[in-house]
């Protein structure tokens, strides 16, 4: 919200800035990727008071309930919003903070967490809760309630939304970091880039603006694709494109910023850096390229190069940013679930 | 279903040379046609990006129209082919989110078919019409009960301050 | 900053107005849309008053964008551009929408026509707030012109460009030029030797100091665009040194090795394998036919080279590529005849006396195999009746769906050869006749009264089985006669098949080349079918001729005038505009991960190997914005529609779809706040 710097502290006598970590619908490892700064932690821990990480230090929210708007200088918010009590805590954190930045692609644009969105609380549930798979065994049908009687008083949990939502689409953001989880030399980049007061324009992201394939070593000579394969079919040469091999690599429509680790290694990149700067929607625009090169005239034959290549075309081009597109979600059935 | 007749809202993509001019000639030989169908105009089909179609979607259209010259009859040579290929794709993952196929059509119309753009139209109207709204905009909202639970962890909250305070 | 938008909404008479409530509207643009600063309705926006009523505007409030509208972008943008340009606003922040062919003239409801044009000028106001300042750009015409295809339309073009001082350069796949034509004996319906009108052009053609003539050579290659193409020319060997050649025809003479001439002879005839098509070929240089030629077929002979005066034989010449520059293109590559087997039941290949139309032109021409004389395939026996059969493989929807329409007025002019020559009865067997030009009809007319018979009807087998006494040895034509509504047999001596005109076997291929599409036949698509019959879709390219779709000698004759005038008149101006709605790539984002090199049939991106990004020859983008589309990382622009622009359109076509999801979207919401 505010346009100026985080107060920097570097060991000058200046203050120290207050820095939140914070983790909605995710899976930790934004935490892990932070932590694999190295020893630069220390220049971040002499820059920041760290106010609040619930994943590796204590901390209340009470306390940040207490502080004055505006209070922390950074906050780094990964995570979707998938339930009140984290829309709770983004708000809150955004009221808090100067600088909220949406921190790793769940944040971003909802990742894996986000294509949840195909389906609703309800189905959710049904498939954690009472379907028979090897994890499940519940044989009372127990369920999530969003209040319980107990003879204290009331218990809430919090209530899970049909539809996660990335942070953007919650709250107000300052800054976006990408990458599933973000690599940690960027990370260090980022922090250096707030610490230098040099700050980008609102709503940018920081990172690169080009895409895997300029870090990718493999040559590159012409796109036109007969057939998809999927990864087990074939033991790609290391010299070529993936993508001019049959295989969906989405590095040419995704942001750089891994230095192309999945190509290099015979794999082919799944879009975890999201889409370049200036694209509304990856998946339509990674789908849009891949459907330009198909070698065919013939509308059967698309058709059947696409359903036979690409079975699931929402886990191809949105498995990542699924909840961040511009269709957010599937269609739901009925217009929302009445009860948990 | 409400009393009156619904009037989907479709976004109509047309190509400048063929399908547009088609419109044009629908016009100049006043071959009536429903009005449902909004249309912007690019250079070709081939133009058409995928996600202007899920944007018009996002933005509330109950159905999007594209239309372009014949196949081999592109004015830019074999750029339709391109429009046909990303046409499939996306029709596929519109499905996959739960879009009916009858909501993405795409429809060849030479600068001689105002009469066959505007049948296309008119058969595109009636189907959605059939389908319903689709309702796309506002999909992602929650109902009341969000409010409600936020509105108790705040009070939550505020109580648990009281007492420790 | 802020854009101050004009709106101006057109009555157009009654035209808009009498079905969309444009004085509404326009007011509810002014009160409703965000940045509209001035918002009117007139009569007539396309009028001068019109026109003056959106430069005063621009002037005096200041507008930084103009929204009309109005009718047909394709009939007034330019106007109105225009209008814009004169007030000093940069043309293309005017954005003119279709509320006329696109809604008042084509829907019924008064509300309903109105809500979508408020739609369609919403959709403008959001568009033009996005719309960015372009400059056109010009570019010097080179004057010379290439012209591919050397029969009379081609002919006519480059004689037109040359007189008129300008260079041509005419390209002809076979030996000589002259075309289809050089084959007829006589042209309808003035009965003109067609070799008596035609030769002179030809020889004139090859003669002309502004002519580069280069026949049995075909075009390999086109870069480049409007005003500087840059054409690769694969000149055929003839294994004649084409300088050396005094066309003495030494050679052809003394060649041992006779073949049939499937081309100029349509079959009927023999040449040498070395030859001259026909005896006023132009230019008079013989080829080396190497499929026939004894000394390629097994090192012998060489009979030629040895009696040469000149030594102008060289068996060991190869194809040469010849590189040439020029401003602009016309392409008249005319016609090939329909394969008449491919309808069985007519017989030809199977039942000897029956003959495609190429074959009888050669049998009456004075100059053909028989010297103009009329007799069956023994080459004595003269006909004692024939049949001809219209619409073959024309007008028919297993073949070709459209009418070749010369066929008819050819027909005529076969009757009254025969009927001038010999004593046959001459059936024609028609579906309808066509003679829609100047003294056509007038020459059926004439047929009539020459005594050829006319049976309507389509004639569904052409029989040598005799099913009685009189049908004997003859061909029997099955045809229902419609106007008795009787099926009919007529034993007849000669057949003659009116085969369709069907485009060249690599039109489409050479249109490719060229950058230029064709229909679904394979006729190439001229920019306007009324109003713009020769130019293309790309500029700088023209078409004259049957290459366009099937048409007589005349037509061919004024389009190739007209395609040489279009030519001339870019030549005299010097400069050719080029639309600035070109696509541009952001090199530094670019990852040149090639798939946009792909997709541009008009090779426009190449691919730097330097920096291993992508760039787009301006120059050769024709604005299609495919490559926008296909870019996966957005680093692609297209001027003029580029995303912002169209993403900006399609929110304010929705303008009303978006209102009952406003009230309830998180943003419009009391949420509470956290506690404190």
């Amino acid at each position: 919200m505010s346009e100026s710097a985080p107060t920097s502290g570097n060991g000058n006598g200046k203050a120290k800035g207050k820095l939140a970590i914070y983790w909605a619908a995710s899976c930790g490892g934004c935490e892990i990727s932070i932590l694999g700064i190295d020893t630069k932690i220390l220049d971040v821990a002499a820059a920041f008071d760290l106010v609040m990480c619930p994943c590796i230090a204590d901390g209340k929210v009470r306390d940040i309930e207490k502080m004055a708007d505006g209070e922390i200088d950074v906050c780094l918010f990964n995570g979707g919003i998938r339930t009140s009590e984290q829309e709770y805590m983004a708000r809150l954190l955004r009221q808090k903070s100067k600088c909220l930045i949406a921190f790793g692609s769940c944040a971003t644009e909802g990742c894996i967490p986000g294509l949840g969105n195909l389906h609703n609380r309800q189905e959710i549930f049904d498939n954690s809760y009472t379907s028979e798979t090897h994890s499940t065994e519940n044989p009372d049908n127990v369920r999530p309630q969003a209040v319980t009687e107990v003879p204290e008083g009331k218990l809430h949990l919090p209530i899970f939304y049909d539809t996660l939502k990335t942070l953007d689409q919650t709250v107000d953001v300052d800054y976006y970091l990408p990458g599933c989880p973000p690599e940690s030399p960027r990370i260090w980049e980022a922090i250096e880039v707030l610490l230098s007061g040099n700050l980008p324009a609102k709503g940018a992201t920081i990172g690169e603006n080009t895409t895997v394939c300029d870090y990718c070593p493999r040559t590159r000579k012409n796109k036109k694709i007969k057939e998809f394969k999927r990864t087990w079919e074939v033991i790609p040469d290391d010299e070529t494109c993936l993508l001019e091999q049959g295989l969906i690599c989405a590095g040419l429509a995704t942001r750089a910023g891994c230095g192309a680790l999945c190509p290099q290694v015979n794999s082919p990149c799944i879009g975890c850096y999201g889409p370049n700067e200036g694209v509304e929607d990856y998946g339509a625009r990674f789908l849009s390229a891949l459907a330009s090169v198909i070698d065919s005239e013939d509308p059967d034959e698309i058709d059947e190069i696409i359903s036979k290549g690409i079975p699931d075309p929402i886990g191809t081009f949105y498995r990542f940013s699924l909840a961040g597109s511009l269709m957010r979600r599937g269609k739901r059935p009925a217009p929302a679930a009445t009860s948990q | 279903m409400s009393e009156q007749v619904f009037e989907p809202k479709i976004v109509g993509f047309l190509c400048n040379w063929c399908s547009y001019r088609a419109a044009d000639l629908a016009g100049s030989a006043r071959i009536t046609h429903a009005p449902n169908v909004r249309i912007v105009r690019v250079m070709c089909s081939g133009r058409v990006d995928p996600s202007f179609v899920m944007k018009a979607f996002s933005l509330g259209a109950d159905a999007v129209l594209i239309a372009g010259c014949h196949p081999g009859e592109c004015h830019y040579i074999e750029q339709n082919y391109k429009a046909m290929r990303r046409f499939h794709m996306l029709r596929q993952t519109l499905k996959a989110m739960g879009v009916e196929e009858q909501r993405i059509q795409l429809v060849w119309a030479s600068a001689a078919e105002g009469q066959q753009l505007a049948e296309a139209i008119d058969k595109m109207v009636d189907e959605v019409r059939q389908l319903g709204p689709l309702g796309w905009s506002g999909n992602w909202e929650e109902n009341g009960e969000r409010i409600q639970a936020l509105e108790d962890i705040v009070k939550e909250h505020e109580q648990a301050m009281e007492v420790t305070a | 900053m802020a854009e101050k938008i004009g709106v101006y909404v057109c009555h157009c008479g009654s035209n808009i107005a009498g079905k969309v409530d444009v004085e509404e509207i326009a007011q509810w643009a002014g009160e409703n849309l965000d940045d509209v600063a001035v918002s009117r309705d007139y009569k007539f926006m396309c009028s001068s008053l019109g026109q003056q009523m959106i430069e005063d505007d621009i002037k005096k409030e200041k507008l930084t964008r103009v929204v009309v509208g109005a009718c047909s972008p394709h009939l007034h943008e330019k106007t109105f551009r225009r209008a814009c340009s004169n007030a000093g606003m940069n043309p293309y922040l005017m954005d003119l929408t279709n509320i006329r062919e696109h809604c008042s003239w084509v829907h019924k409801d008064r509300s309903l026509a109105t809500e979508k044009a408020r739609a369609l000028i919403s959709a403008a106001v959001q568009r033009v707030k996005h719309q960015e300042p372009l400059e056109p750009m010009y570019v010097d015409v080179n004057p010379a012109t290439l012209v591919i295809g050397g029969g009379i339309a081609g002919l006519q073009a480059t004689l037109e460009l040359a007189d008129a001082g300008y260079h041509v350069y005419l390209v002809e796949r076979l030996p000589s030029i002259g075309g289809h034509m050089a084959q007829f004996d006589k042209t309808f319906p003035t009965l003109d030797c067609s070799a008596c009108i035609l030769t002179p052009k030809m020889s004139e053609a090859g003669q002309h100091e502004n002519v580069t003539l280069l026949t049995y050579a075909e075009l390999e290659e086109v870069s480049g665009s409007v005003g500087s193409f840059k054409v690769k020319i694969r000149q055929k060997s003839r294994c004649v040194d084409y300088d050396a050649c005094t066309g003495c025809g030494i050679c052809v003479e003394k060649c041992p090795r006779k073949v049939l001439d499937t081309e100029f002879e349509a079959g009927m005839g023999n040449r040498k394998a070395i030859y001259m098509p026909f005896p006023q070929a132009v230019p008079r240089v013989p080829v080396i036919d190497q499929d026939s030629c004894i000394w390629f077929e097994r090192q012998k002979c060489r009979a030629c080279e040895k009696l040469c005066p000149t030594d102008a034989i060289k068996f060991d010449q190869e194809d040469e590529l010849i590189d040439i520059e020029v401003g602009n293109i016309i392409i008249a590559t005319g016609w090939k005849p329909f394969d008449s087997k491919k309808i069985p039941q007519y017989g030809y290949g199977r039942l000897a006396n029956v003959y495609t139309s190429m074959e009888f032109e050669r049998l009456c021409n004075a100059a053909g195999p028989t010297n103009g004389k009329i007799v069956m395939r023994d080459g004595k026996t003269v006909p004692k009746s024939i049949a001809i059969v219209h619409c073959v493989g024309s007008r028919d929807d297993r073949h070709n769906p459209y009418c070749s329409g010369i066929c008819c007025m050819a027909a005529l002019k076969f009757g009254h050869l025969v009927l001038e020559k010999t004593d046959a009865e001459v059936y024609s067997f028609y579906i309808d006749m066509r003679t829609n030009q100047k003294n056509y009809e007038e020459f059926y007319q004439r047929l009539l009264g020459e005594g050829m018979r006319f049976v309507r009807g389509k004639v569904s087998e052409v029989t040598d089985a005799a099913r009685m006494p009189t049908e004997q040895g003859k061909l029997i034509v099955q045809c229902e006669d419609t106007l008795i509504g009787r099926q009919q047999r007529y034993p007849v001596d000669m057949v003659i098949l009116m085969g369709a005109l069907e485009p060249q076997e690599d039109a489409r291929e050479l249109g490719l080349k060229c950058g230029i599409s064709c229909s679904m036949e394979g006729w190439y698509t001229e920019r306007h079918p009324k109003l713009d019959p020769v130019a293309t879709m790309t500029d700088g390219v023209f078409v004259a001729g049957t290459c366009q779709g099937p048409k007589d000698i005349p037509a061919s004759v004024a389009q190739g005038a007209a395609a040489a005038a279009r030519v001339a008149g870019m030549i005299t101006k010097g400069k050719v505009m080029i639309e600035p709605i070109v696509a541009s790539i952001n090199e530094q984002a670019c990852s040149g991960c090639k798939i946009c090199n792909n997709m541009c049939p008009y090779n426009a991106i190449e691919f730097i190997e330097e920096t291993e990004t992508s760039r787009v020859i301006t120059a050769l983008c024709k604005g299609c914005g495919t490559c926008v589309a296909a870019c996966p990382a957005g680093v692609i622009t297209g001027a003029h529609f580029n995303n912002k622009q169209i993403f900006a359109e399609i929110e304010g076509a929705l303008w009303d779809a978006l209102q009952p999801a406003a009230e309830s979207s998180s943003q419009a919401e009391t949420v509470p706040a956290s506690a404190s």
